[in-house]
């Protein structure tokens, strides 16, 4: 099974920066109804970076194992890059080969991201 | 004789490899494979007589007007109705139980009455009688699953029948749990409360022997896709007493003896609930289905799962961190087998599953309340039919393993 790489078991046993920002710049919470899983994103921004990123949520290995190493990423982007990740960029950061019925797993984290900037 | 490897041929799905490795397929409690004879029966009524039924002045249309018709008596033989004029064809047992959500249930169901329904419905259980009791408010009651057994909390039952409920919906056998219920014992009480009955059969029609006098319920509805029959074509039983009562569910034709300008006359049952040209070819493809699961047996085929669940259970519950939701003894169940593995995602092991070429069923199953009162919100599931072998539950069992090793459970 390729997709689940150590890089990915790691991030899924042990997310790094979850958590909640009072007051963030940017938040959104986003549901898979499909599976129910959940990824709920904070982003706060100073001089036009991002200064930090915190998130919560539940789901299955590829999901928030992908919202964490996306999120751990952010810090020092500004808003108009945060604006041009897409789903490539997020399968190039994992590192692994997620197949097609997967794919809305591995950019939970993304849309979260997509809809709090809107 | 019950010969699990001749029964295999006769299903050209099961000889297909998936990413290399034969095809197991575990998720016959969402939809079953076909049998040569179904795909070739439906193909059959394409090929060489279709026609409209009903209608036509034709030799095709006779032709297939027997033969629909002829499906009909199949499933009142199969299911023990006492005459066709309790057989209604739906599209699944979802528009079953919603042809009496807008039909039975806006005439005879008002404020304030009661309509009790259990913890382990499929969502096609509950939705439409969340929907009929916000539209006339009614009051919605469940019937509690004692989480130590996997089993309908009887007691409960007994005191929610003082609530005096219109109507009592209840699962045959949970798709989520492989709990059997007592359902003639369920209908007992709930008709000496003055209670009607509708029985979702979805998981029990395709499996064992089941007979509708016996279990006296009034309504009782079920899929064809999940009985070796074609997707679409879906069956709801009705005492005809019950469905003497009933206005018409959709209008159109068929359902019509006379039409003027200023109304209609109603078609005699069941075609008062038939408008439209309905599923010819799914119907005429179920028929088949039935004529092959008799043909092998509903006793056979009901002990050779009996046969599967147990010699699965047991395996599966040797391995430490298995979780089994639902009866942990294989008596009064089903082969539907869902469980949690401490540590790994039901998704992530339906991948790995996948990649081993089994497709097992992972999530909430349709039954988001039976799971969440076991506090999970998703599960894995295998579950067996009649073409499933021990040599498969093996491999499916090698693969749990092998889940374990990846997330260390």
């Amino acid at each position: 099974m390729n997709m689940y790489q150590e890089n990915i078991l790691d991030h899924y046993k042990h997310p790094r920066n979850k958590g909640k920002i009072e007051g963030a710049d940017f938040q959104h919470r986003e549901p898979n109804p499909l599976c129910g899983d959940v990824v709920e994103v904070y982003v706060q921004m100073d001089g036009g970076k991002v200064a930090d990123v915190k998130w919560e949520g539940a789901g299955c290995a590829i999901s928030q194992a992908s919202a964490s190493i996306l999120f751990e990423s952010l810090v020092g982007k500004t808003e108009t890059e945060l604006r041009k990740l897409n789903t490539e960029g997020v399968l190039t950061l994992l590192q692994t080969s997620v197949n097609p019925a997967r794919l809305k797993c591995a950019t939970l984290g993304l849309v979260a991201l997509q809809k709090a900037l809107k | 004789m019950f010969d699990v490897e001749k029964i295999r041929k006769d299903f050209p799905i099961l000889s297909r490899k998936i990413h290399g490795k034969p095809l197991v397929y575990l998720d016959s409690a969402a939809t079953s494979q076909k049998p040569l004879s179904v795909i070739e029966a439906t193909d059959k009524y394409y090929r060489e007589y279709n026609a409209n039924v009903h209608r036509g002045i034709y030799a095709i249309s006779e032709e297939a007007t027997a033969a629909y018709e002829g499906a009909r008596e199949k499933v009142r033989v199969f299911i023990n109705a006492q005459s066709v004029e309790e057989i209604i064809f739906t599209r699944n047992a979802t528009e079953s139980i919603n042809l009496v959500r807008f039909t039975w249930g806006k005439q005879f169901i008002g404020k304030g009455d009661v309509i009790l329904i259990s913890e382990m419905e499929h969502h096609s259980n509950i939705v439409p009688w969340q929907l009929l009791a916000k539209e006339v408010g009614a009051e919605l009651l469940y019937i509690p699953i004692n989480t130590e057994t996997g089993r309908l909390d009887q007691n409960a039952y007994k005191k929610l029948l003082g609530r005096k409920p219109k109507l009592v919906g209840i699962v045959h056998m949970s798709n989520a749990l492989g709990t059997l219920n007592p359902v003639q014992e369920v209908v007992r009480l709930a008709h000496e409360a003055g209670a009607v009955v509708i029985v979702d059969g979805c998981q029990s029609v395709p499996h064992m022997p089941v007979d509708v006098r016996d279990l006296d319920a009034d309504f009782f509805a079920f899929s064809g896709h999940k009985m070796l029959g074609p997707s679409g074509i879906g069956v709801l039983y009705g005492k005809k007493r019950v469905l003497e009562t009933m206005e018409p569910f959709l209008g159109g034709g068929d359902m019509i003896k006379e039409v003027t300008k200023e109304g209609a006359i109603w078609n005699d049952l069941p075609y008062k609930f038939e408008a439209g040209t309905p599923n010819v070819a799914g119907a005429i493809g179920l028929g088949a289905a039935i004529d092959y699961l008799k043909d092998v047996g509903m006793k056979n085929i009901w002990a050779h799962e009996q046969e599967m669940a147990k010699y699965t259970l047991k395996k599966l519950q040797a391995i430490s961190s298995v979780l089994i939701i639902g009866p942990r003894e294989a008596v009064d169940r089903g082969a539907v087998i869902s469980f949690a593995l401490q540590g790994a995602h039901p998704h992530d092991m339906a991948s790995i599953f996948d990649d081993a070429g089994i497709s097992i069923r992972a999530g909430h199953l349709c039954a988001q309340p039976a799971l969440a009162v076991h506090g999970v919100d998703a599960v894995a599931r295998a579950s067996f039919y009649l073409y499933n072998t021990k040599e498969e539950a093996d491999r499916f069992l090698k693969t749990v393993q092998k889940v374990k090793k990846i997330f260390g459970s």
